[in-house]
């Protein structure tokens, strides 16, 4: 049934579509996330290429059962009919011949921080995410390449009954909960990249939050691409029983190789009746990295889901975190925010679907671009008959700090009800030359100065992140500001 | 030692037209000044000139601050050497608590940088006296607690903003402040607030230069020296009194003088 509601309303916004080509340079560097491995000592390197051979090969090292190999299967046909979408960013450079669909230093997923392969801890510690489990986090996912290496939750939650593994951990552990799940938020016919997610996945995170059960902080799931041209296809699933409530929050990096990189994951979130849950990405992948994400939730009565999606790095972004609301009172919050630099197509938004009487939904989005970088909101608004006294208020601004720098807009929405509330505002601004003189009299530097404009234009994202996301979220957009003036 | 700001023969143009004609005036720390003049005389231009905005091109001239030309120096560089400039209009900057702001001003003051000093525990330090002091000083303004928190002058009245720029003086405390029209829009209670928040800095470590329209804030601050500008200079220099002068008689008699000057040049 609910696969069905999904089906009905699924292709509604690709009716405009547009090609846009543009030249890509990728010439930014942070050298705190530069830092490489070799992969002469991985257990696992397929050869590059996606064949049914590297599909059932995945498969059979995962050991996985029979359906699973199936619906990879049936996901590869599917992935070789659909067509590229011609809308959205170039995807012109993307040669799925050159990819490397596997690859793993080792097929063992640690609990213990000191099982972990010494190169790969190391590039962990290197990104402080050890300290941060210490520190304030409910449970932590590491992965590295195809698999995640490390795994853990702090007891007293598991003992409470959260589930919180690897997809592949949780394919074994809990195969009944995984197969009446997967895949029906996001089937493989849904476009292209979802079809060759659903092919070639691993890794990526599985949470089950039982009914009442309050996580109160964040579970974490860390991703990072170490080998080049890697293609990394993680995917998560979240359930959220009813009345439970979890925030679940996930940073992405990976070194600079000269050649592309792909990342295509699939997220899909269910919020049963009264569940309140909160998905947040902080992803920084570098400009080499192609991400194309589909994320999807869906929402029963009374629960609500936010999205909270944060794009900063990757040459191009794909990305439209949607929620489907299908009970009562369900509600949807999606803020949408992007960070587009030289050589960078951030096309980013979110998708809102009423299908349901007394259903609310927001979507902001913020864009900054500078660079010549561009940045697209597309956003999708849907209303379906029946889902009276429904609400929704979408606000996107965008900002642009030069000449060449690029901001579009496209809001699609659809109304097949009369007793609606539907907001929409759009604003594009530049930073004002009194506004960087004013701060710069009382002392800043002019890159201080655009930095702290910049910052407090992100402040409605930055003020939904724990604190130590916050700062790392106004150090990266420092770095990004860093240089561009004088 | 006193600090001093020296304005030698200053020519500012905007957009290609010139504002300030000639202005000559020394400001040193221990001492407060007050420039008046009819409107479109040039007073913010020489405000704005003086702490180095971008539109504000100095053709011919100097100004010397500590025995340095500060006219190719940057607006920060200027802040950071002692100088500060209460806005006529202050900006609005969205999304930055004015607490935030001034913390990350006062760092940069301190040649820190926003990314502030490595030693933690220094800085969780300077933080929490930067903390108490802000509190005080806005208690000074009789200003709300909560205005840190809020967006810089997001949302302010006009007086609330004035005040604010006041409050950013005293934790930044500046050697010279220039005060453009902060009397302006404010009520008689906010003026009186301003001018003794501006006298509790005065001693010999601080110099103001207090632009204005009226006598009523120059009552409360007894500036020891009174300079009247028109048309792009200093025309006519005294002491208290000559603000009572003016109170009287207006400007037309200097603006005849200043346009007889001319003449005579």
């Amino acid at each position: 049934m609910m696969t069905k509601k999904i089906e009905e309303v699924r292709h509604l916004g690709e009716k405009k579509r547009s090609v846009e080509k543009e030249q890509a340079v990728y010439d930014r560097d942070y050298s705190r996330y530069a830092f490489s491995y070799p992969t002469d000592k991985y257990k696992y390197v397929l050869k590059p290429g996606l064949s049914r051979e590297v599909v059932e090969e995945i498969s059979a090292i995962k050991n996985e059962p029979t359906w699973m190999r199936e619906f990879r299967l049936q996901a590869y046909e599917i992935f070789l009919k659909k067509p590229m979408p011609t809308w959205g960013g170039d995807l012109s450079q993307i040669n799925f011949d050159t990819i490397t669909y596997y690859a793993t230093p080792t097929d063992k997923s640690a609990r213990s921080w000191d099982d972990v392969p010494e190169e790969v801890k190391k590039t962990f510690d290197r990104l402080g995410i050890p300290e941060a489990e210490r520190k304030f986090l409910a449970g932590v996912g590491a992965q590295y390449d195809s698999e995640v290496l490390y795994h853990s939750i702090r007891e007293d939650l598991a003992k409470k009954g959260v589930i919180f593994l690897s997809m592949d951990d949780g394919l074994r552990e809990y195969p009944e909960l995984v197969r009446e799940y997967f895949g029906t938020v996001v089937p493989p016919t849904d476009n292209k990249f979802a079809a060759l997610n659903s092919a070639v996945w691993s890794g990526g995170s599985f949470i089950y939050v039982p009914k009442g059960v309050q996580v109160e902080i964040p579970l974490q799931a860390y991703f990072r691409i170490n080998a080049p041209q890697m293609g990394q296809f993680e995917r998560t699933l979240i359930i959220a029983d009813e009345g439970s409530r979890v925030h679940y929050i996930e940073g992405c990096t990976a070194p600079i190789y000269s050649k592309e990189s792909l990342h295509s994951a699939v997220v899909e979130l269910i919020a049963k009746r009264g569940a309140h849950l909160r998905y947040t990405t902080l992803q920084n992948w570098s400009n080499d990295v192609y991400n194309l994400v589909t994320k999807r939730a869906v929402a029963y009565e009374d629960a609500t889901v936010e999205w909270v999606d944060a794009n900063i790095g990757s040459r191009l972004t794909m990305k439209y975190p949607s929620v489907y609301m299908l009970g009562q009172g369900a509600r949807a919050d999606i803020l949408s925010v992007a960070f587009a630099g030289k050589g960078q197509h951030q096309d980013t938004g979110g998708k809102a679907i009423h299908a349901a009487p007394y259903t609310t939904s927001t979507i902001v989005s913020k864009s900054v671009s500078k660079d010549g970088g561009r940045a697209t909101y597309r956003g999708h608004l849907v209303v379906a008959k029946g889902a009276h006294h429904a609400k929704s208020n979408v606000r996107c601004d965008a900002l642009i700090l030069d000449e060449r720098s690029r901001s579009d807009t496209y809001p699609y929405i659809e109304i097949d009800e009369d007793q609606v509330t539907i907001g929409h505002e759009a604003t594009v601004g530049k930073v004002g030359d009194d506004q960087i003189f004013y701060l710069m009299s009382r002392g800043l530097s002019e890159s201080e100065a655009l930095s702290m404009i910049v910052l407090g234009f992100m402040e409605p994202f930055t003020k939904t992140l724990p604190m130590e996301y916050a700062i790392e979220f106004n150090r990266l957009i420092q770095l990004e500001m860093e240089g561009s003036v004088g | 030692m006193a600090s001093v700001l020296e304005i030698k023969d200053l020519h500012v143009s905007v957009e290609g037209k010139e504002i300030l004609k000639g202005l000559t005036l020394t400001v040193k720390t221990g001492e407060v000044h007050s420039i008046m003049g009819p409107n479109g005389s040039g007073k913010s231009t020489l405000a704005l000139a003086l702490m180095g905005h971008p539109k504000y091109e100095v053709t011919h001239g100097e100004i010397l601050f500590k025995g340095r030309n500060i006219v190719e120096l940057e607006p920060d560089e200027r802040a950071r050497l002692g100088l500060f400039l209460a806005f006529q209009y202050p900006l609005e900057i969205q999304g930055v608590p004015l607490g935030r702001f001034l913390w990350a001003a006062k760092k940069a003051m301190m040649g820190q940088g926003t990314d502030g000093p490595t030693d933690k525990k220094a800085d969780a330090k300077a933080l929490s006296q930067f903390r108490q002091e802000l509190q005080e000083k806005m208690k000074l303004l009789k200003m709300d607690e909560s205005f840190a928190q809020r967006y810089l002058n997001v949302g302010f009245s006009g007086g609330e903003k004035k005040r604010a720029e006041i409050v950013q003086m005293h934790i930044l405390k500046p050697e010279i402040a220039i005060l453009d029209e902060t009397d302006s829009g404010l009520d008689i209670d906010s003026v009186k607030i301003v001018a003794e928040a501006v006298n509790q800095l005065r001693g010999p470590d601080f110099g103001a230069l207090v632009i204005t329209h009226y006598q009523r804030i120059l009552n409360f601050l007894k500036p020891d020296y009174v300079h009247v500008m028109i048309d792009g200079r200093i025309v006519r220099s005294g002491d208290e009194s000559l603000v009572h002068e003016l109170e009287a008689k207006g400007y037309d008699w200097l603006v005849n003088g200043a346009n007889n000057a001319k003449v005579i040049q």
